[in-house]
């Protein structure tokens, strides 16, 4: 299966090269119109199937891997270091991705993946898709020269053959590990297509902005698996790390924030390209950031050039990722200065107070959350550099710098939709403003008289601070988004007759992707309540002996027990807790840590029990060597359920904006008969 | 309501309100009646000094003025925010999470939990007799990175190169806002630049093009479709 699985690599990087040229000659052919024996259409139709072939060739091959890994197959190095016999099924998945040369498969197939979906859909716009196929070929062949010379993943164990492996790093298994990396992945490697999109369409000086909406589609797919793989990765470092929080600024964390800051900026301007015309290099250079971004983070994740609590696969390919930027960023400056003219904005910005404004604004305090992150996590290499020695920038600098970006950005999603385009009034700012303001102020009095005081013992509490301010904000923003929702419902139901609720979620399919905004912008509100809980965090840290007590907020824990288990992959010490909470028994508790056999690494699986008001986040950090009692450390995180619920509505708004809105002839089909139904032109105006 | 219903409800409210006195006579008053009111209330209201005196400034110094009352205000929020937490326990909890475990863990000291850490449980004991000795938060900063390195610090100090560190995210913030301002303003001098050369060109018009762009109107009068606004 190692040889199966090389050749099928092998295979693919000559395919994914054929394409890369026969595409670049074929496009340059029907560029000048030179007269050819061979039909560039045809050619570039090579090139397209070659490309359909490639994805086959590396599917073979991420399959042979696979199959390596079910079939135990310790003769390939791979498995013998990431995997076991006893390593459970959903697992043996896992160790796909768990190590440098299978994380690079991944990401190769996942490439393929998207280049079949976009060459088998090429009909849309042949010319446009054979640019944005070429370029994709291209970043293909670089991940399959790395697979096939710098990682290859079938390199045959050197030695007599070992009776088992070494087993899955034990931080990896927990299922959330089977879903997070690929969907993260999904996000990275996605970015590859609006890149490829942006940079075909100036390369071919793309009339109009229809490649826009054609990468509009496939970005906000992209940014949906990008944000799920990000927030999964948070629940997985919340359960499985054990220190009661869920972000820790580590630069793995970071490397996969900053790609989802700028696509997120580009979300919003690529609006105001379609609806304007404006931006159009502003919006080119996001997506070209984007992508860079997320080389860059594959680098900083492989190259080792910043410690990081989670980086499983570092090796030494860093010199191939920085070559390869090297040559993305100059491919990205050579067209651009090339074809800049075709970039040349038909309207500008005319007010400073203005919706068109705000996305400027939007955009700037995104890209600076990205600088912020991308300094404080290259500032150790260039504080080394300079001075000679490393420092650490951890949670306390991006606390006090980032934060307050983070809740300026929140302030400016309320604040954006309730702006009219090209300017405003005085009058206008009253009316739109007065209920966000009233929620703002009547949070900040509930929040002072139940207790968030920002000033304690005659100084400044930073956390409270923060959460005054996060809540106060949330609540202003989630007003202003309601206030819209229910100003155009209002419209509708008084034309059509429809009950409010009705009259909502037509207005919401009528422009899906207005609304679908709203709920995601939604989605974040209730994220920030959730991160902002994080000031009033608790925990308790107490040996605890048979029948001890532990007193964390209202919930009193008694150990019952402490017990022994074992199974073919681990053993396991837990602890087995009775909850009480006013003075009643609520439920038990089994915080566990686990020794696997086959790496001999500890693991704590830490037990939770989440309320939407807080989880109760209970370790087990293990055994006092003197007394041999176990110690017992408990959290109580307000709110932490809320950043869960955020994303389910963050998916749930991008599904909506991903889906068409009516047209105006099927929405006017919808309303009741017995009604009249000649609203079209009122609502318009009503809602724009 | 119209103005007039609203006005009396308003008066009504007011005269079955137990309106104190001075207040049921303002209410009571007509325009110019209130603003002259005003007027002397504020004449006689015993202004704090340092306001009279600001109203009694120039332009220039005013800005002076504000500038320095606007450094004030950020020195007393910086040293608030710099002030640290002063019961013992806070202070082993803040001082915790401002220094790393040096075991390698890259995880904050008061958050590191790893089982076996050698070197965390040993740092814990320093930081808690250090406190107990009485030492001031930056002493205790400072001997830690004298004893293992600045890498111990969670975050790059507030001197020396490490206050780059500190200032660059500010500063390119401060620069990006206000070339973005810049922009704006001069991109909006230029659109009221257009429309004003627009509305004064003079506007001949042959009857024929007003027809054929109207038609064209007529024909292309349509919404704007799916996804049509944001």
């Amino acid at each position: 299966m190692a040889a199966f699985g090389s050749f099928a690599l092998l295979i693919a990087l000559a395919l994914a090269a054929y394409n890369l040229f026969a595409g670049a000659v074929a496009l340059r052919l029907i560029a000048t119109g030179q007269p050819t024996a061979v039909s560039p259409e045809r050619l570039a139709d090579t090139a397209r199937r070659a490309g359909i072939a490639g994805f086959l060739a590396i599917t073979a091959a991420a399959f042979a891997l696979i199959w390596s890994v079910f079939t135990n197959d310790f003769s390939i190095t791979y498995i013998m270091e990431h995997s076991n016999r006893a390593l459970p099924g959903a697992y043996k998945f896992s160790a796909l991705w768990s190590g440098q040369e299978g994380s690079l498969l991944l990401w190769a197939w996942l490439l393929g993946t998207y280049g079949f979906v976009l060459r088998l859909t090429h009909k849309t716009d042949v010319k446009l898709y054979a640019y944005a196929g070429t370029i994709l070929a291209g970043i293909q062949v670089f991940f399959l020269s790395i697979l096939c010379f710098a990682a290859p993943p079938f390199v045959l164990y050197n030695g007599a053959l070992p009776d088992d492996g070494n087993g899955l790093n034990p931080l990896l298994q927990y299922p959330e590990m089977v879903i997070h990396p690929p969907m993260l992945y999904l996000g990275y490697v996605g970015f590859s297509v609006p890149f490829a999109f942006a940079l075909g369409a100036l390369m071919m000086r793309y009339p109009g902005e229809k490649w826009i909406k054609v990468t509009r589609v496939w970005t906000l797919v992209t940014w949906l698996f990008l944000t799920a793989g990000i927030f999964l990765g948070m629940h997985w470092a919340y359960a499985v790390l054990g220190w009661g929080g869920y972000w820790g600024w580590d630069p793995v964390e970071n490397a996969s924030f900053m790609p989802w800051l700028t696509g997120t900026a580009f979300l919003h301007s690529v609006m105001m390209q379609e609806k304007k015309g404006m931006m159009k290099s502003w919006n080119m250079w996001l997506v070209f950031s984007t992508f860079l971004l997320t080389l860059l983070g594959t680098l900083l994740t492989r190259a080792g050039l910043v410690s990081s609590v989670h980086a499983f696969a570092q090796s030494s390919i860093g010199t191939w990722f920085v070559v390869f930027m090297g040559i993305v960023l100059a491919v990205c400056i050579f067209t651009f200065v090339l074809q800049h003219s075709h970039l040349q904005s038909e309207h500008h910005i005319e007010s400073l107070v203005s919706r068109e404004s705000s996305f400027l604004f939007n955009n700037l305090v995104l890209l600076t959350a990205c600088f912020v992150i991308l300094w404080g996590t290259l500032f150790p290499i260039l504080s080394e550099y300079v001075e000679g020695s490393k420092v650490t920038v951890g949670a306390p600098f991006y606390n006090r710098v980032a934060v307050p970006i983070g809740i300026f950005l929140l302030f400016l999603t309320g604040v954006g939709p309730l702006l009219p385009w090209r300017a405003t009034s005085i009058k206008s700012i009253k009316r739109n403003f007065i209920l966000p303001v009233t929620a703002l102020w009547a949070t900040v009095i509930v929040c002072l008289i139940a207790g968030v005081r920002p000033w304690q013992n005659g100084s400044i509490d930073q956390g409270n601070f923060y959460a005054l301010v996060a809540f106060s904000v949330s609540a202003a923003v989630f007003t202003a988004i309601v206030s819209e929702f229910l100003r155009g419902a209002g419209v509708i139901s008084r034309q059509t007759g429809r009950n409010l609720f009705a009259a909502t979620w037509l207005l919401t399919r009528r422009n899906t992707r207005r609304y679908g905004g709203y709920i995601i912008h939604i989605g974040v509100v209730i994220v920030v309540i959730g991160l902002a809980g994080s000031a009033f965090n608790r925990n308790q840290e107490q040996e605890l002996g048979l029948h001890d007590r532990l007193s964390v907020g209202p919930y009193t824990l008694e150990n019952v027990g402490f017990s022994q288990d074992s199974n073919l992959n681990y053993d396991s010490d837990y602890a087995q807790l009775d909850v009480y909470k006013d003075g009643k028994k609520q439920f038990q508790m089994f915080p566990e840590k686990r020794i696997y056999l086959a790496s001999n690494q500890p693991q704590t699986m830490v037990a939770i029990h989440s309320t939407p008001e807080w989880d109760l986040y209970v370790v087990y950090e293990g055994s006092n060597p003197d007394t041999g009692q176990p110690i017992i450390k408990a959290f109580l995180n307000p709110l932490v359920g809320w950043i869960w619920a955020g994303l389910v509505i963050i998916v749930l708004g991008t599904f909506i904006a991903l889906v068409p809105s009516l047209t105006p002839s099927t929405a006017s089909l919808r309303v009741p008969a017995t009604r009249t139904a000649p609203q079209e032109p009122a609502l318009k105006g009503g809602l724009q | 309501m119209s103005a007039s219903a609203r006005l009396s409800f308003w008066t009504r409210v007011v005269d079955t309100m137990r309106v104190p006195h001075p207040f049921r006579a303002f209410y009571g008053m007509g325009g110019k009646a209130r603003i002259s009111f005003l007027t002397r209330v504020v004449e006689t209201m015993r202004v704090p000094h340092p306001f009279r005196a600001f109203y009694g400034m120039g332009r220039k110094a005013r800005i002076s003025f504000l500038t320095k009352a606007v450094e004030a205000s950020v020195l007393v929020v910086a040293i608030c925010f710099s002030l640290g937490a002063t019961d013992a326990s806070s202070r082993f909890n803040d001082l915790g999470h401002r220094l790393m475990c040096t075991c390698g863990c890259a995880q904050m000291l008061g958050e590191c939990n790893h089982v076996g850490c050698p070197e965390s449980g040993r740092e814990r004991d320093e930081l808690s007799s250090a406190i107990a000795a009485g030492k001031s938060d930056q002493d205790i900063l400072n001997w830690f990175s004298a004893k293992y390195g600045a890498t111990v610090l969670a975050a790059p100090r507030t001197t020396g190169f490490d206050l780059v560190a500190w200032i660059a995210p500010f500063a390119v913030f401060a620069a990006a806002t206000l070339g973005t301002i810049l922009l704006i303003r001069r991109w909006a001098n230029v659109s009221i630049g257009k429309a004003q050369a627009a509305a004064s060109a003079p506007v001949i018009e042959d009857p024929d093009d007003r027809e054929r762009r109207e038609r064209i109107r007529r024909e292309t009068d349509i919404d704007s479709g799916p996804n049509g606004g944001s």
